[in-house]
């Protein structure tokens, strides 16, 4: 698959398409900056701490051909410190803030390093994820709150939402510093669901680990089950075959169908239309329904684990063409309002240059402009996806994305039912390296694009990171909001719908 | 002060109280049914009432008696005005101060009180409620005055009876110019006035998007029962009156008897009923207009309060 003609050279290959290489401090930053101007783009860095030092790995990953590539760095222990890429990459940056936060490797010449996942009432010297730390000690009992931003000028007044809402959703602290109804700053202070999840999966045989996968983010069980089965099949140099790649292409699109159509209705509630939201909520139901009957789970759990993929029947394409129309005549009426239209067009939009530096995915990416796609990036099976763009990054743009998604979404389970049925060779796979117990995994998940990174020893997982698309655009949500008006937030943050969850790990 | 006067004025004042919740229930159900729900039937809100006031209520640090006593003023605003208007009889002991003027007073001052208490929190919350309130305030009272004053131009006289009462001896002032111009214009700032659709979202629970609500949202309890009751009967009392003015058929007129009164309260009810059916079938269709948008469409309503007002000049002589 790689030729001679792509970057990088074939390297040491560890895994399905991936070559990894331990770098020094100095190539670090030269190498990651070869990759960015050959079109790769960070897309996770692990750490794992091995007793007398600690090994950094940054994944950089590039489509159309797949092409995985790790940097692994080895940092001592007792001087934990790792050059920066914070100036050249935005997300490089918060991977690191997080890094240090829970393992203590100080990134050097890091252009503003502070907290991000640490709330202040941890213990100062306590690094959650460095092996031996088991217990979690008390909490501090003094602290200083989280310093804010202050916004000076006449008239500025702040509005601090959360953590805890009206609604059933997820916490998160927002602090808006406002000009009568003008948002000027918005500071969103997340990360108050931190479970310790990478540390659940420590020690865990491949099997086990599913149930914790899962449960990540309760809406994207096949998203991240799928990652995590690819990753740990990419570990053991397993193949699933044909039939089973096919059926993980239809659970992945279910998924995005369900999830997409409830934000389309939660998207009309928002702005009063409550009608569209009553339907949309009818027809998820009527999927969670075929869910039910295809895995046996309304939510499609337990379907897809590591080397397998079990289902009880197979959707009925004529099932789902039938709910495609209910949903386009919804979507249709939802825009046929000119009110809607009004709150919709030109809300929060976010500039193809922001989302770019900010590394966004899935449909906030797609809705301006970012076509990054993993099932057409790094595919399993040889289906065309036809990529839904829009331009105009606003909330109608992420609106329409979704709309359009839903479509090709049963256009693909179509393809992949005929598929299913005939003997054509569709497996698509790349160099299949001999593994040395590492593993990564990528799955479209319908928020983005998913991507875990697994060590193994003895069939018992060591380390595994999590990367959900929701930690690419969080950042993006107050780039969007600058300018916009506090009454379009709530659309604004539901046009985003980003899972707090799968963010805070 | 005549006997059948105020049985007339004990009924609206007690049928308002008592059926305030009703009406809220009937809205959402009629709501829920056209949008394909089940909805929690038209009880719903007694049940809630009867739950807030079973709670506690929680005074806020440092809010004072603005912040106590505004739940109380709402509502003695509110009865009193629906003792005023003109929904069962058109006589009534108060006939002397039930002056548009003094209603539009009255609804103001409940407003104001809610606005000062959602300021006297201290809360962003209640504060940003209350300047949204303060800027929809200041478009809705002059559209409201200047739409009556348009209907009683034909009537000769500011007093709500004497206009309901001139519109019933009439029988199509809804359908003179100058009718239809006020009717519309007053049915826009009425919309505005009790938080519905396409100005505020009743049903949300998006506290930055809000108006009414976020002004409250400090209130627990019993006054929270208050206020919500109140709304509930504030909305009765203003689709009513509107109702009255544009079909006033059935209202008592002076006879005094039992069966006339019986009569009149039936009438209230169907077309407060049907007026409020309509009300949420609208809500259906419309969604709530980008908060910059409101004073563009009160401005609409005010312009067309000032055409009925002129075209009564040019017709209303006419037709009286």
């Amino acid at each position: 698959m790689i030729g001679p003609d792509l970057f990088p050279p074939a390297g040491n290959q560890v895994g399905l398409n991936r070559s990894a290489e331990y770098v020094s401090g100095t190539e670090l930053e030269s190498q990651a900056r070869e990759l960015f101007n050959a079109g790769f783009r960070l897309a996770l860095v692990s750490c794992t701490d091995e007793g007398d030092r600690l090994t950094a790995v940054h994944l950089f990953l590039a489509g159309q051909p797949d092409r995985r590539v790790e940097l692994r760095s080895v940092i001592d222990a007792s001087h934990p410190t790792l050059p920066s890429l914070g100036n050249i990459s935005f997300p490089a940056g918060r991977f690191e803030r997080e890094m240090h936060d829970l393992f203590g490797v100080i990134p050097t010449n890091h252009p503003h390093l502070r907290p991000l996942v640490r709330h202040p009432q941890w213990p100062s010297d306590w690094y959650p994820m460095l092996g031996g730390q088991s217990t979690v000690p008390d909490f501090n009992s003094e602290w200083t709150p989280f310093n804010f931003l202050t916004v000076d000028g006449v008239g500025v007044y702040e509005i601090p939402v959360g953590p805890v809402h009206a609604g059933i959703i997820e916490p998160g602290h927002f602090r808006f510093s406002v000009v009568g109804e003008t948002i000027l700053k918005l500071k969103a202070r997340l990360w108050f669901v931190h479970r310790g999840v990478e540390k659940l999966f420590e020690g865990r045989l491949v099997e086990e680990g599913i149930e914790v996968a899962e449960r990540i983010s309760g809406d994207t069980a096949v998203g991240h089950a799928l990652a995590y089965s690819c990753a740990i099949e990419d570990a053991l140099g397993l193949d699933v075959g044909q039939d089973s790649r096919l059926l993980r292409v239809i659970l992945l699109e279910m998924e995005r169908i369900y999830n997409h159509v409830s934000d389309l209705g939660a998207l009309a509630n928002d702005v009063g239309f409550g009608i569209i939201n009553a339907h949309a909520q009818r027809i998820r139901e009527r999927l969670l329904q075929i869910n039910l009957a295809t895995t046996g789970h309304r939510l499609l759990r337990g379907s897809i684990l590591p080397g397998e993929t079990k289902v009880i029947s197979i959707p009925e394409p004529a099932q789902l063409r039938e709910i495609l129309a209910d949903i386009a005549e919804v979507s249709a009426l939802a825009l046929s309002n000119s009110t809607v239209m009004d709150r919709f067009s030109g809300t929060a939009a976010l500039s193809r240059l922001n989302a770019s530096e900010l590394g966004c995915l899935g449909y906030v990416g797609r809705a301006s402009g970012i076509d990054i796609d993993a099932r057409r990036d790094h595919p399993t099976v040889s289906l065309t996806v036809e990529g839904v763009l829009r331009d105009s990054g606003d909330v109608l743009g992420r609106f329409l994305v979704r709309r359009d998604e839903i479509s090709e979404s049963v256009r693909l389970i179509e393809s992949a039912l005929e598929l299913l049925q005939s003997s054509e060779q569709v497996v698509i796979d790349g160099i299949r390296a001999k593994g040395d117990g590492s593993g990564v995994g990528i799955s479209e998940g319908w928020r983005g694009t998913i991507v875990h990174r697994v060590e193994l020893t003895d069939s018992r997982i060591t380390r595994l990171k999590v990367v959900d698309p929701s930690w690419f655009n969080w950042p993006a949500l107050p780039v969007a909001l600058k300018d916009t008006i506090v009454p379009d937030f709530p659309l604004t943050n539901k046009s985003f719908n980003l899972s707090y969850a799968g963010n805070d790990l | 002060m005549s006997v059948p006067s105020v049985t007339g004025t004990l009924v609206q004042i007690v049928g308002a109280a008592a059926a305030g919740p009703l009406l809220i229930g009937w809205t959402r159900q009629v709501r829920a049914k056209l949008e394909g729900r089940q909805g929690a039937g038209v009880l719903q809100p007694y049940r809630d009432l009867r739950k807030q006031f079973g709670r506690q209520s929680i005074d806020p640090i440092g809010t004072t008696m603005v912040f106590a006593v505004a739940p109380s003023i709402m509502a003695a605003t509110t009865l009193m005005a629906a003792a005023l208007v003109p929904l069962v009889t058109v006589i009534s002991p108060a006939d002397r101060i039930g002056d548009m003027f003094a209603v539009v007073g009255l609804l103001l001052l409940g407003t104001v009180s809610l606005v000062l208490a959602g300021l006297d929190t201290g809360t962003a919350f209640g504060g940003m409620g209350a300047s949204r309130m303060t800027t929809i305030l200041a478009l809705v009272e002059p559209t409201l005055l200047v739409a009556v004053f348009a209907l009683s131009i034909p009537a000769g006289s500011t007093n709500l009876a004497g206009m309901v009462a001139n519109a019933a001896r009439r029988g199509d002032l809804v359908l003179s110019p100058t009718g239809a111009l006020a009717v519309i214009a007053l049915l826009i700032v009425v919309l505005a006035e009790t938080g519905r659709l396409p100005f505020d979202n009743p049903t949300t629970h998006l506290e930055l998007t809000m108006v009414h609500e976020a002004m409250i949202l400090e209130y627990s309890g019993p006054r929270l029962a208050i206020l919500e009751w109140s709304s509930g009967v504030r909305l009765l009392v203003l689709t009513g009156l509107c109702a009255n003015l544009i079909l006033p058929w059935g209202i008592e007129r002076g006879t005094g008897s039992v069966l006339s009164l019986c009569v009149a309260t039936a009438a209230i009810a169907l077309k407060v009923g049907v007026l409020n059916g309509l009300v949420a079938s609208f809500e259906v269709v419309v969604a709530k207009v980008r908060l910059f948008k409101v004073p563009e469409l009160l401005a609409g309503s005010f312009l067309i309060g000032l055409l009925a007002v002129t075209a009564s000049y040019f017709v209303g002589s006419q037709g009286r």
